[in-house]
């Protein structure tokens, strides 16, 4: 059997790993594999190693925040089969103390991606060569596309003339950032500032 | 016997062969390269963090500034991940207007950067020649969207406005006079004895490195993979025309250059049949609750005005889904992972720029090469560190 299509795919992955795969779907022509933390080194070797399918190519990893459900994290996996012209998207889900096996031993290229998800979520990868911060600023503190961090960040930064110096204060917003609510427009808008304030003065 | 020491060097962030803000870190060992560190996101500016909180139309422009010397194809990725969710025809019209800009995008890119890298191993002139052909290009652009560089022209279901006659028969004009220029730089370059011996045999990929290191683009055609997302898994309208797709053969420098130089005369053919070929009609889709009414329609329906009102305030909401779109943009694959939750705003837009990718095997291929070879490796790996950094 050729492996040409995503149906074909489906059905040999489903096959060759069965025990490994919680679910698979077609969804918008795109194949996605839901699997456990645990099976993501053996999973992603398969798809690479095996002779029929060849997804040589990882694309890139993605991590998904969701802070209101138990396991936190999402992270996906997408593949690019050069051979059969053929893509996959492999997802797996776990809570936010979870560490997660790197994938740099398969794919050197996971090497920035995983520090990028490191940087940008604060998920930590085991036997990762070189976990450092990779996008944001030397000492930068906080995980910036986590949902609970906030928008316009903490710190900011500028050139003091008094200081001759580049110089990090705490972020002071000429304008409120109006986030406005669509699902009930009639409410008026919340301006988070004032929120932020009234919360303040309650708490003194 | 004197024991030698490794010297650690800094090269950028500020160097005008570092193409932007790159801070490479060079381990030296006289004037071998013996490691190379870059260290990137001195120009990130959280652009998924900002796309999470704005509209899908608000988002868009932020594709502009990610590859800004080719912001078009950026656009492009974007608009189609979010027709993929909507499920949404383009009209037809509208995707040949998307290809010729696409294309012209393309041109920008390679003229950049063949003319910086031989800028980068010392040659001067074909920059200037190649600026000029630019600065003609981006007047395309200007006269399609009143912008010469960020453009934010297409939205979800096709483009801004149609383009005006004239500009259509100019852009018909430049591909008749653009090949002798392409004909000119190879004059300059192609057979020269300097920009050979500095090219030639310089950043050598193998075609299995290539794929480890998630290369795309020219990146990977350059060690002679045919892989071009144009031809293999091609969107929009690239199925109806008739293009080649250059491959190289040592994939080092030179053949990178090769390549682009080559694709440069692809784009051109594209742009002509595209002209040749463009259908008449509307240029956005039709549905009122995607893309807003026009002028006209607004004086004179309150159903228009009423969308008007919705589109530019809450904006349209996307079904609940992911979705996976890549386009072959100039640099390589430039992909956009879409999740949306069903509200107007994108829960999560993770973007794939190919020049990340490209930066991180910086290390493996400088590795054992000359400090001279530095600015030219780095020059064929074609790095924007808009997209980079994002």
């Amino acid at each position: 059997m050729e492996i040409n299509n995503l149906n074909n795919l489906e059905k040999l992955v489903n096959a060759e790993l069965s025990s490994k795969i919680q679910s698979s779907e077609i969804k918008y022509n795109e194949l996605l594999l839901k699997i456990s933390v645990n099976e993501i080194v053996a999973v992603i070797t398969f798809l690479k190693s095996n002779s029929r399918l060849k997804f040589k190519q990882l694309i890139d990893i993605a991590a998904i925040d969701y802070p209101n459900e138990d396991k936190r994290f999402e992270l996906v996996y997408l593949l690019l089969s050069i051979e059969s012209n053929l893509r996959i998207k492999i997802s797996v889900k776990f809570e936010s103390n979870e560490k997660i096996p790197s994938i740099t031993k398969i794919f050197p290229s996971a090497n920035w991606m995983e520090r990028e998800v490191f940087d940008m979520y604060g998920i930590k990868f085991i036997n990762h060569p070189d976990l450092r911060r990779i996008l944001t600023d030397y000492n930068f503190k906080g995980h910036p596309l986590r949902k609970d961090f906030p928008l316009t960040g903490f710190n900011e930064v500028r050139y003091s003339e008094k200081d001759k110096k580049v110089i990090y204060e705490p972020v002071k917003l000429e304008q409120n950032y109006r986030n406005f609510d669509f699902s009930s427009p009639w409410e008026g808008t919340k301006y988070e500032k004032a929120i932020m304030e009234k919360e303040k003065n309650e708490k003194n | 016997m004197k024991k030698t020491k490794t010297m650690s060097l800094n090269f950028g962030p500020q160097h005008p062969a570092a193409h932007g803000v790159l801070r490479l870190i060079l381990e030296l060992e006289g004037e071998i390269v013996e490691k190379a560190d870059p260290h990137i996101g001195l120009l990130h500016r959280g652009t998924e963090k900002l796309i999470e909180n704005k509209t899908y139309t608000q988002a868009l422009p932020y594709f502009d500034r990610l590859d800004y010397v080719a912001p078009m194809n950026q656009e492009h990725a974007f608009a189609l991940a979010t027709e993929k969710l909507l499920d949404i025809e383009v009209p037809i019209r509208a995707k040949y207007i998307r290809v010729i800009f696409c294309e012209i995008g393309r041109i920008l890119s390679h003229i950049l950067n063949v003319t910086t890298q031989a800028l980068d191993v010392g040659a001067l002139t074909p920059s200037l020649w190649g600026f000029e052909e630019r600065e003609t290009l981006m007047t395309f652009y200007e006269r399609a969207s009143g912008s010469r560089l960020h453009a934010n022209y297409f939205r979800t279901g096709g483009v801004h406005k149609d383009l005006p006659t004239k500009l259509i028969e100019d852009i018909g004009k430049f591909c008749e006079t653009f090949p002798k220029i392409i004909n000119d730089l190879e004059d300059l370059l192609t057979e020269n004895r300097i920009f050979k011996q500095r090219n030639v045999e310089i950043g050598l990929v193998t075609k299995k490195e290539a794929l480890d290191h998630s290369f795309s683009g020219v990146m990977l055609r350059g060690s002679g993979i045919p892989w071009d997302l144009r031809k293999s898994q091609p969107y929009e309208c690239y199925n109806d025309l008739k293009f080649n797709i250059p491959v190289g053969k040592n994939g080092d420098c030179y053949d990178r250059y090769l390549c682009r130089i080559e694709e440069m005369r692809e784009s051109v053919k594209i742009i002509k049949q595209c002209i040749e070929n463009l259908p008449k009609g509307p240029v956005k889709t039709v549905d009122g609750k995607i893309s807003p009414p026009n002028r006209e329609e607004l004086k004179q329906s309150m159903e228009a005005l009423i969308h008007h009102f919705k589109l530019f305030t809450e904006g349209f909401r996307v079904p609940a889904g992911n979705v996976y779109t890549a386009v072959e943009a100039p640099k390589g694959e430039f992909g956009v992972y879409l999740i949306s939750d069903g509200s107007n705003r994108p829960y999560r837009c993770k973007i794939r720029a190919p020049g990340f990718s490209h930066l991180q095997a910086m290390d493996h291929l400088i590795r054992g090469h000359m400090l001279a070879d530095v600015p030219a490796v780095l020059g064929s790996l074609d790095i924007v560190f808009g997209e980079v950094d994002r």
